[in-house]
């Protein structure tokens, strides 16, 4: 390999490890798929987790998988949406446009399980804005007037409209 | 416990939630003593991710210490300190039989395309992360590793994603002898990719952002030239005039749905969502790669389609490799090289922010504001 190919101040013994993985054999992912896998220890099938929260299943699974998480299971309207979306294939847009929908529709239920649990959420605070108005206060500034500039285009056109 | 909670696009806050319990013989629990934010985290907090659920806790990079384990974990005992892939796999599935633990069969019900990650929506299995005091660790036998007494944990917490993320895209190269590299995205595995390049015995390594601070540490950190796209007309003409008009030997695409460059690319995969995010760098991979030559994908995207020249891929006779890292496979090699010097992980480590304060933490991270490269969250506070 010429020299003359790196930066013109820089020598390939001035760059730490140069060329220590050239040789594939010092490479770990070669070959692509290697057998028996180097793990520390003999792996076993993993036993079935037992749950009793609601778990979607992919319809190009045969069945739910031995280890899953159980977090946030559906809920509400948006758990009505993410049913609907796991009765389609992955192969199918539907599938991940229904989610999508699902998700927005989440934030805003979750904004009713915040208020009916008390909360007032802090919507300045939760998007950060307090460290952007101190490390880019103009940002803030541009971000604050487009919106107000579209929110502004919006009312204009409605009310002209009437 | 404290968590970070996910409450809707660019909404989060830190609350407290359960603690984790054990739910199989073969998980621990494990209380979280570093968790960083990964870029690919922002493509959840900006909400990209299908099935990403309000309440979730985020966070696949984490390291800490194991607090519990369940009847048939034989091999990890309370009180280990643990780094742990941002995987979860099984071990023993066809996929990882053949050491593609990313790929990993048994542990996602929601999808059958992708393993299962830490905190990363339901489409990844449904699982809580690690930015939160404690996290629920499955197959506890198989993916964490103990920290090595010599391993600062700042190093460990980035051998968890971005330096073996930021390996195997330079890996999946194929990278020869004086190769030319041109790596897009100069985030943390983007700056991985690059040093990893050099490794692999690269001659030129091009590292291509927008962003100028973080061109400035690369060229320091990783030793290479680097291009800001803002100041080039046209990026695949550019990289063809820096390389005889040839293109380059290897493009490695380290950006993923969120790339700036494209107004219309920005228009229908960021803004309008008519497609899986913006694939502006895997375009200009593609095209600024030489006939015959590789491009290595490890930028994450949406589960639809992108918009992107595959023609060209076609007529170029590319090879095209992606997936995302199996981490275990690379710890071993990787801890020789931070032994030896080659690779100083936690240099990159700009922000250490107590999880208290999450919120602001993924603004900075989101915002580049305050030249952050890095962010790590400490859930005690960041003076431990």
């Amino acid at each position: 390999m010429p020299n003359e190919s790196l930066p013109s101040t820089l020598r390939r013994d001035d760059i730490p490890g140069w060329g220590s993985d050239l040789d594939r054999a010092n490479r770990p992912a070669v070959p692509m798929e290697r057998m028996p896998a180097r793990l520390d220890h003999p792996p076993h099938p993993p036993a079935q987790q037992h749950s009793h929260a609601e778990v979607l299943v992919s319809p190009e699974r045969p069945g739910i998988t031995p280890i899953y998480g159980t977090t946030a299971p559906p809920r509400g309207l948006s758990g009505v949406l993410r049913r609907t979306a796991y009765k389609q294939t992955e192969n199918d847009i539907r599938h991940w446009l229904l989610l999508l929908l699902a998700d927005r529709v989440d934030a805003v239920e979750g904004i009713g399980e915040d208020l009916r649990h008390g909360h007032i959420p802090n919507v300045f605070s939760e998007m950060g804005l307090p460290a952007a108005w101190k490390h880019n206060p103009r940002g803030v500034i541009r971000k604050a007037a487009i919106g107000a500039a579209v929110v502004g285009v919006g009312y204009w056109l409605l009310k002209r409209r009437r | 416990m404290l968590a970070m909670n996910y409450r809707g696009p660019y909404r989060i806050r830190a609350a407290y939630k359960p603690d984790p319990e054990i739910e199989h013989p073969g998980d621990a629990i494990v209380r979280v003593t570093r968790s960083c934010i990964c870029g690919s985290d922002l493509h959840l907090y900006h909400g990209m991710v299908p099935d990403t659920r309000v309440g979730s806790t985020f966070g696949h990079e984490f390291v800490g210490e194991v607090v519990e384990i369940g009847d048939a974990v034989q091999h990890l005992k309370v009180g280990d300190r643990v780094l742990v892939p941002f995987n979860i796999f099984c071990g023993s599935c066809y996929f990882c039989e053949r050491e593609l633990y990313s790929n990993c069969h048994n542990v996602n019900p929601e999808a059958s395309a992708v393993g299962g990650i830490y905190g990363y929506s339901h489409t990844t299995g449904g699982y809580d992360g690690g930015q939160a005091e404690l996290v629920r660790v499955p197959m506890a036998d198989v993916g964490p590793m103990v920290i090595p007494d010599d391993l600062d944990e700042d190093d460990a917490v980035l051998l968890t994603d971005a330096v073996p993320t930021g390996y195997q895209a330079a890996e999946m190269g194929d990278i020869r002898a004086g190769d030319t590299v041109v790596v897009f995205g100069a985030g943390p595995v983007g700056i991985f990719a690059a040093k990893s390049a050099w490794l692999m015995g690269a001659g030129r390594v091009i590292v291509v952002d927008h962003v100028d601070y973080r061109l400035d540490f690369v060229r320091r950190y990783a030793q290479c030239e680097v291009v800001n796209f803002k100041d080039v007309q046209d990026m695949a003409l550019h990289i063809k005039k820096m390389t005889d008009w040839l293109g380059a030997d290897v493009c490695i695409d380290a950006v993923g749905c969120e790339a700036a460059g494209s107004a219309m690319q920005s228009l229908t995969g960021r803004y309008a969502m008519i497609q899986a995010g913006s694939a502006t760098a895997l375009h200009w991979a593609i095209n600024s790669v030489r006939k015959g030559g590789n491009v290595s994908i490890v930028g994450v995207y949406g589960p639809t389609f992108n918009a992107v020249p595959i023609s060209n891929a076609l007529n170029k006779g590319l090879t095209l490799r992606m997936n995302q890292a199996s981490v275990k496979r690379h710890l071993p090699r990787l801890l020789e090289h931070i032994r030896a010097g080659h690779l100083n992980p936690k240099e990159i480590i700009t922000h250490r922010v107590p999880l208290a304060d999450v919120a602001d933490a993924y603004q900075i991270f989101s915002g580049k504001l305050d030249n952050c490269i890095k962010t790590v969250l400490i859930p005690s506070g960041p003076s431990s």
